[in-house]
């Protein structure tokens, strides 16, 4: 109950702010539709949007970390997180706390997503669910990010390293875009090792009903998003003793 | 009967000692003052009493409890407004208040009598649906003082409550703040003479960690020899050889 009570609290908090909420929700949004509309006017493909969709909801949950780890970020900063340390919160309180509310909203940012892609020519299959469903992983991963960069850096530095730069490197090196294989060479083989390449072929297989193909993008996903939540917990314990 | 009994209380940063052996004893239901220079060690006492540092040496028993061995004990029995307002600026001043209901445990029927109660003793009633970010900074430590009371601690630690407030709003914190007296031990730590000399039944003055003296107004008068407290303050503090 404690923690469902600090729980609803950080939920408020990510979404009365409306500048998340423009970013989270508007920002993939308007690039879905302002790529759609591109892709109308080109003659090559492009910007499909059957395999932009997917890619675009990976894209989306980078704001997800930065919602997180702006959150915990001011909470230190402001001492609030000090004041609940010294009441019968335990740690795993804060960290579920923090984690869990996010994720519907990752979940409901994704929905939309699917849901603002279908009158724009995405077609309509029982996959979407799959593929809502499969988005879990990466979401545990960006929200787990989040609680990491907060327990570690404050809030200007949060703004620069999860706004401007996991929100780039989530864009370049996950292929949303292009096919990195036109790029290829040394700037393939990075993003192969990163966790966002993955999670975006992932969605698609899911999204294409390609199961075996979505399988053997998931381990690189799900291995990922379990050390990023150890090193979150381990770093958010960090600063609690230091407090 | 005590509310907190310390024993050379230690607490070393590398090369810094923070706290040094100190030994302060207070009575329940007193309102104690820890006055010092910036550096003095107050923050940190209050942090080591709190259960928010660990100390490197010694021991203090809070409510009964040992700081060091039953810190969970000690989080039930006591309550802190930190330094800075420490509230959740996108929740109105009544969620606010019910997230610390919440986190203790309150029934429905508690969180709103108790919030009732809150809002009368700390003016809150105007501005119970506000955002507590866009708050002036009175009505900010009054909440920030009200979400440390609500929760019923038997011990409560106030770290500088008046800070950049303006005379008015401090004066009507110290009303607050008064009005607490009797019913809950209050630790109580600033930089402002007059107002520990207006709200304190007794005040402990630290320099580097340690404890120069402790005693009621009158007696820290009479030790520096001055008809004046701020003047016996600077007096205590500048003749001490720690």
């Amino acid at each position: 109950m404690r923690m469902m009570t600090f729980a609803k609290r950080c939920a408020k908090e990510i979404l009365r702010d409306p500048i998340n909420l423009g970013f989270g929700l508007g920002f993939p949004l308007v690039l879905l539709m302002l790529l759609s509309a591109i892709q109308a006017s080109i003659p090559v493909s492009l910007f499909e949007i059957n395999t932009l969709t997917p890619g675009i909801t990976v894209f989306g949950l980078s704001f997800m970390t930065l919602f997180s780890a702006t959150l915990v970020a001011k909470d230190r900063e402001s001492l609030l997180l000090q004041r609940l340390y010294t009441t019968p919160l335990t740690s795993l309180d804060f960290i579920l706390g923090y984690m869990l509310p996010l994720l519907p909203i990752a979940l409901g940012q994704t929905v939309i997503c699917y849901l603002v892609a279908i009158p724009l020519g995405l077609e309509l299959s029982v996959n979407i669910i799959y593929a809502v469903i499969g988005i879990v992983p990466m979401a545990i991963f960006n929200i787990a990010l989040g609680l990491l960069c907060g327990s570690l850096l404050g809030v200007k530095q949060v703004g620069g390293i999860c706004g401007a730069l996991l929100t780039n490197l989530s864009a370049w090196l996950s292929g949303v875009w292009f096919d990195l294989k036109l790029v290829g060479g040394f700037f393939e083989k990075i993003a192969s090792l990163l966790p966002f390449f993955h999670a975006v072929e992932m969605e698609k297989a899911l999204f294409s009903g390609d199961f075996s193909l979505a399988v053997k993008h998931i381990m690189p996903v799900l291995t990922y998003s379990t050390v990023v939540v150890l090193l979150a917990v381990l770093c958010f314990l960090r600063q609690m003793k230091k407090q | 009967m005590l509310a907190i009994k310390t024993t050379e209380l230690i607490k070393q940063y590398k090369n810094l000692t923070a706290v040094d052996k100190l030994d302060l004893e207070i009575q329940r239901g007193e309102l104690f003052s820890l006055l010092g220079v910036n550096g003095a060690g107050k923050t940190t006492t209050i942090k080591m009493l709190s259960c928010l540092t660990k100390p490197t040496g010694g021991d203090a028993l809070v409510g009964g409890y040992s700081i060091t061995k039953e810190s969970e004990k000690i989080k039930r029995l006591i309550s802190v407004s930190p330094q800075e307002t420490a509230v959740a600026p996108n929740l109105s001043v009544k969620e606010n208040l019910e997230l610390i209901c919440g986190i203790h445990g309150f029934s429905k029927e508690k969180t709103s009598a108790k919030i009732q109660e809150m809002s009368v003793q700390f003016a809150l009633a105007d501005v119970l649906n506000r955002k507590a970010g866009k708050l002036s900074g009175g009505y900010g430590r009054r909440l920030s003082i009200a979400m440390a009371l609500i929760s019923e601690p038997e011990i409560l630690f106030l770290d500088e409550p008046t800070l950049g407030l303006d005379v008015i709003a401090r004066g009507e914190l110290w009303e607050t703040i008064r009005s607490m007296k009797g019913n809950v031990t209050i630790i109580l730590t600033t930089h402002y003479m007059k107002e520990a000399e207006a709200l304190s039944d007794r005040i402990g003055i630290m320099k580097n960690g340690r404890l120069l003296a402790v005693g009621t107004v009158e007696e820290l008068k009479a030790k520096a020899s001055t008809n004046d407290f701020e003047t016996a303050f600077v007096s205590i503090v500048k003749e001490s050889v720690v």
